[in-house]
């Protein structure tokens, strides 16, 4: 139950899912994982669990590739934990980076460091008698993974700016804020994983509730005007508003997400919208009760419709509003200007205003491993041993090697380039390409994303060539299924997985990722894909008018229509 | 024959009872004639039997050969019912019986004993010979100065206690007062031959004795420890065996294991084959072409020479392709290899037993070859070989299940020595060689000692790591078919959990239908300190303990040479600490349960 009025009309009807069952009769997310963690006879989680290890930071996966063959075999699917660590804004010190190298190494099936779009690093690969060990190492080097995953709000983004490094150190210092602000209090995780005591207490949610929230929830804090983070893919978003350098207050957008349901006219993705300004003393009563409205109004009946976007849909953005200012008990001001003009991260050093070098490294689709002739994870171990600053994953998968000092830059550069890091014959179209990771370890991959991408941008690059335009570039992103996790729906052209070699092919999102692109090609194979992009591309090519991105011609020249209102035009 | 012509010199009765019963004969009517016949025939009958049993004082006992044998993988037991056979066949009264089945105490009133026997692992007598072995060293074993005895010794040199316990029965024997028939002999694998032989010569040596007793009971023979209905069912067997079809050959470990384990499924349709959980197939299998290529290059003969194997001629491909043992090595092998190549190596290697059997140890004929090619005759070759054994698996179906199908868990093995790649004879064989929907000869080996319990409320605790799990697959199968109330507990090991798990899936659904009642597994290689089935029975031992006193049943499969030692002394320790007994005590209770044939093992 609500500790704030609840208006009926605005709650859906219905028999609640079995996940809201299940989350109730989780003592506070415990289940019994702690009985299946001594369960010798499976490598996975049962019942329940297999949901709950989520809201702890874990999915169960199984090596898919070889899911047959062990069938055959008469062995279960090599089950397996993919953990997502919590890291707002995405900063982890060097020492930090050489432990979780070594794990890496050590520890998981594959061997990788994966940097996410959700900027922060997963393990994939971890079995299961080395998941309590794994959570017990984590806190030795002060990170965990609580409610990176499940109905809660997840990591928190934040923009990262190296650049205006004042700025960014206090939206970062709000991005950690609102995190702890929205975590669980249950002392579950501590229990489980870390073997602290049980407390004899109450333990209640006052802000998630104790059913958790509908959907997952997704936050973040963006600097305009840079649009990293790609606010229309989050259900809540803090667009910092400075004046002379200074972090005065928020833009507050709600209601963005990416993730549909192929057949399903009711889902589609949706972009944020503006509930207002605030002004720093609020920000984490607003943060919290566009929770607790999204929370008590958020459909627990149909989970396809659960996330913050349909809610604020089925009641409209003014109620949404309304009712979190009676809960914060302040009214938002009108939003202050701001404006978008980039998304993709800004590689090679920089220079900050306080004087210290920052350098992006491209990492293509975030998967830090030594690869043949390409040694990155070693190279990235070599740089932390030495770094006296931080490293930043960013939330298009990439890293900062962030705060060198100037006596340093040519030894960081030298061991970058020396690893493979710094590759300067990676095309503008490489750099802005992305993929989720699905096939061999996400469950709900269609399609093959991550190890699809560099060979799709090698085509897409031989297009661009051979129809001229090599130098510019087409916001291009994959991912293996509607679910999101690739931001597909905020791409130029955008590919989500149907069946295995099969896509839907979206166009006419823009290079900021202030529009969703809308449906062009259906469930079709890559000769198709390409052909029809060969021909687009073509088109752009000769017909665009003056700096018109692919994204934009797309809709001008009425190949697809532009998506304004979701709801209505997406699936039009 | 009519009574008129009766004469005492024509019939066992004196002059004066033939009058009689011609007197008596002569006052009955036919009908009464008729009755009086079936009374005294049914009478003579009963009275037959009492005299195998209890000899009357009157008439002389019947001389009974007494043929007993102890065996590990049947090749024994065998040799005792040929020569049973034979013995009856030629008049004698014979009794062939497992040693297991013996009851020691008659052994005082043997008078003529043959003990047919295997050895196992470090000279240690085979599981079903244990408890005779030691009554026969105790002190109660009885002066047996009336015993005539002969013992026959099945072995392999290549081991170093090559027919130890046959030795330790024969020296026994006569220090208890038996004087031995015939010398014993003790033979190797290819033991054929010679056991005929040596068959031979003991019936020959007992002819006389034999020939004075009165008519002889040929079928009062039994065998237990034979299955009759396979027996009468099926007309194949190990000398006659079913040529079976292949119809699977499925890997069953992970792609990232050490180990290659098959699972084989073998269609039995047509062959009348029966076979209970706890029996083994017997495999013939055909050596591979590469390897018979690579000896007769080493050795400078053409694939078509052809050769005498026994009275059959053939080429010395065929021969060594179908017939002779190309992969175990053994000493025989070396010295008359040594010999047909004039290698003054080997012919040292032969002297010197220890070091033999370690150059042994893990090389291959190829291996021998190898190292020291010598340009010998096809004969040479083919006389320095011995006959290729059967390998026996033991049968993870049950019947009940999979009705005409067998299925086997066959390790592969397969390793790097030399510089080369090594494959195993049967299981490179079944894995690489025969294709699905191939034929594969195969008979059924009969295993009474190790058998589920008759009373299917009877709990039973299985200890199967590695390709130990393979006839408790067969037991799960029938007691899952069989709807038996008894609880299971499977106790599982190999190296790792995720690429070693045998049969995960099968075992997963059982325990989740409740037809497992508990599964322990130990995966030593996933954890630092390693942790084996043993380990996993002590942290358990006070269910277990439990589980024996309502009367479990236990079984052990696996490597006898290591895991069955392990799990024994863990055993020991769980009796010892769960039953408050000393070790001799818990020693006692163990031997209990094997007498009692609550305690079986199936080791290799």
């Amino acid at each position: 139950m609500s500790q704030y009025p609840v208006n009926p009309e605005f709650v859906a009807p219905g028999k609640l899912s079995d996940n809201e069952r299940l989350k109730a009769e989780s003592d506070h997310l415990r289940g019994t994982i702690t009985s299946d963690l001594q369960n010798e006879i499976t490598g996975g989680f049962t019942g329940d669990n297999f949901m709950l290890i989520r809201f702890h930071g874990m999915y169960q996966q199984d090596d898919r590739d070889i899911r047959a063959e062990r069938a055959a075999q008469k062995l279960e699917p090599l089950h397996n934990v993919m953990l997502r660590a919590r890291m707002p804004g995405g900063i982890i010190t060097p020492t930090q980076w050489l432990a979780i190298d070594k794990f890496a190494a050590e520890h998981t099936l594959y061997g990788s460091i994966r940097l996410t779009t959700r900027q922060t690093f997963q393990f994939h690969g971890v079995l299961k008698p080395n998941i309590k060990p794994m959570h017990q190492f984590l806190n030795s080097i002060g990170i965990d993974s609580i409610a990176t995953a499940g109905d809660v709000n997840r990591n928190v983004l934040c923009t990262s700016n190296p650049v205006e490094s004042e700025l960014h150190q206090q939206a970062y210092q709000w991005a950690i804020k609102i995190s702890e602000h929205l975590l669980p209090k249950t002392r579950a995780y501590a229990e489980i994983w870390l073997d602290e005591e049980k407390v004899e207490t109450t333990e209640t949610e006052p802000v998630l509730g104790d059913t958790y929230l509908p959907r997952k929830f997704k936050t973040t804090v963006v600097i305009p005007p840079h649009n990293d983070v790609d606010v229309h893919a989050n259900d809540l978003n803090f667009v910092a508003i400075a004046e002379h350098g200074k972090l005065i207050g928020f833009n507050v957008l709600v209601g963005g997400g990416l993730a549909m349901t192929f057949g399903d006219t009711s889902t589609y993705p949706r972009r944020a919208e503006e509930l207002g300004f605030i002004s720093l003393e609020h920000v984490l009563k607003v943060a919290e009760h566009v929770v607790t409205v999204q929370r008590d109004y958020g459909d627990r009946v149909n989970r396809k419709n659960a996330k913050t976007k349909y809610t604020i849909d089925r009641i409209g953005v003014d109620n949404f509003r309304s009712e979190v200012e009676k809960r914060v008990g302040v009214a938002f001001e009108p939003v202050r200007p701001y404006a978008f003009t980039s998304r993709g991260d800004r590689f090679g050093w920089v220079e900050g205003i306080d004087g210290k070098h920052h350098l992006t490294l491209f990492i293509e689709n975030g998967r830090v491993l030594d690869f043949p002739g390409k040694p990155l994870k070693t190279g990235l171990a070599e740089i932390a041993k030495i770094h006296q600053g931080d490293l930043r994953m960013t939330a298009n998968q990439n890293l900062i090697i962030a705060g060198v000092p100037l006596e340093q830059k040519a030894q960081i550069e030298q061991l970058a380039r020396q690893y493979g890091l710094l590759d300067d014959s990676h095309s503008e179209q490489r750099k802005n390409s992305m993929a989720c990771v699905s096939f061999p370890t996400c469950p709900l991959a269609m399609a093959e994303a991550e190890r699809y991408l560099p060979e799709l941008v090698t085509k897409v690059e031989g297009l661009l060539s051979k129809n001229g335009v090599a130098d510019d570039h087409i916001v291009l992103r994959v991912t293996g299924c509607p679910n999101g996790c690739g931001r597909a729906m905020l791409a130029e052209v955008g590919l989500v997985g149907r069946a295995p070699g099969k896509y839907n092919v979206y166009l006419g999102g823009n290079k900021v990722g202030t529009r969703i692109p809308k449906l062009f090609l259906d469930n079709v194979a890559e000769a198709e894909i390409l052909a029809q992009l060969d021909q687009l591309i073509g088109r752009w090519a000769t017909e665009r008018q003056a700096g018109e991105d692919f994204g934009d011609f797309v809709i001008r020249s009425g190949v697809v229509a532009e998506v304004k209102v979701s709801k209505t035009d997406f699936h039009a | 024959m009519l009574l008129s012509s009766l004469v005492a010199q024509a019939s066992p009765l004196s002059e004066q009872q033939v009058k009689q019963l011609q007197g008596l004969v002569s006052q009955l009517n036919p009908i009464q004639q008729a009755w009086v016949s079936g009374y005294l025939a049914a009478s003579a009958q009963l009275a037959g039997q009492s005299v195998a049993v209890a000899p009357s004082a009157v008439a002389a006992p019947a001389a009974t050969l007494t043929v007993l044998y102890g065996s590990q993988t049947g090749n024994a037991k065998h040799v005792a019912q040929d020569l049973g056979k034979a013995a009856s066949g030629k008049g004698f009264t014979v009794k062939v019986q497992d040693l297991a089945e013996y009851k020691a105490a008659n052994l005082k009133n043997e008078r003529f004993l043959v003990i047919v026997t295997s050895t196992y692992g470090e000279g240690e007598p085979p599981e079903n010979a244990i408890s005779f072995y030691n009554f026969l060293f105790s002190k109660k074993a009885p002066q047996l100065p009336e015993l005539r005895y002969a013992v026959l010794g099945l072995g392999d040199t290549s081991y170093e206690f090559f027919c130890k316990t046959a030795q330790d029965f024969d020296q026994r024997l006569a220090e208890l007062g038996g004087k031995a028939i015939i010398a014993r002999a003790d033979l190797d694998v290819d033991y054929g031959t010679a056991a005929a032989n040596w068959q031979q010569q003991l019936i020959t040596t007992l002819e006389p004795e034999f020939a004075q007793a009165p008519a002889a009971t040929a079928d009062v023979i039994s065998w237990p420890g034979v299955s009759q209905t396979a027996a009468a069912e099926s007309s194949y067997s190990k000398q006659q065996p079913f040529s079976a079809e292949l119809y699977t050959n499925q890997k069953i470990t992970g792609r990232d294991s050490s180990k290659d384990v098959r699972h084989i499924e073998i269609s039995l349709a047509g062959s009348g084959l029966r076979y209970q959980p706890g029996d083994a197939l017997g495999v013939y299998f055909s050596n591979d072409p590469q390897l018979v290529k690579e000896l007769l290059l080493l050795t400078g003969i053409a694939a078509n020479t052809p050769v005498l194997l026994g009275t059959e001629r053939l080429t010395i491909s065929d021969a060594l392709t179908e017939q002779l043992e190309l992969t175990q090595s053994y000493p025989a092998f070396v010295d008359k290899y040594a010999k047909a190549s004039g290698s003054e190596v080997l012919q040292a290697l032969v002297a010197d037993k220890t070091a033999l059997r370690s150059y042994l140890s893990e090389r291959q004929i190829i291996d021998i070859v190898r190292e020291h090619p010598a340009l010998i005759s096809a004969q040479q070759l083919v006389d320095a070989l011995r006959k290729q054994q059967p390998r026996l698996y033991s049968i993870a179906s049950s019947q009940a299940e999979v009705e005409d199908e067998v299925h086997l868990t066959v390790g592969v093995v397969r390793y790097e020595a030399y510089g080369k790649p090594h494959l195993g004879g049967a299981s490179g064989f079944l894995a690489e060689r025969l294709a699905e929907g191939g034929s594969i000869k195969v008979f059924v080996e009969t295993n009474n000692n190790f058998r589920l319990p008759e009373n299917d409320d009877t709990p039973v605790i299985m200890i199967g790591p590695g390709t130990g799990i393979a006839p408790f697959r067969a037991f799960l199968q029938e007691r899952d078919v069989r709807a038996a109330s008894g609880k299971n507990w499977l106790f599982f090991g190999n190296p790792h959990f995720t690429q070693d798990f045998l049969y995960q899936v099968e075992l997963q659904n059982y325990l989740k239908q409740g037809l497992l009642t508990r599964l322990d597994v130990a995966f030593s290689r996933d954890t630092a300190e390693k942790v084996y089935v043993q380990h996993k029975l002590l942290k358990h031992g006070a269910e277990v303990w439990q589980w024996l006193e309502q009367g479990a049943h236990l079984y052990i499969c696996g490597d006898g040479a290591r895991m069955a030692k392990d799990v024994h002394q863990a055993l020991l320790t769980i009796v010892q600490q769960q039953g408050g007994k000393d070790e001799k005590a818990a020693q006692q209770y163990l031997d209990q349960l094997r007498i009692a044939k609550r305690y079986q093992k199936d080791v290799y």
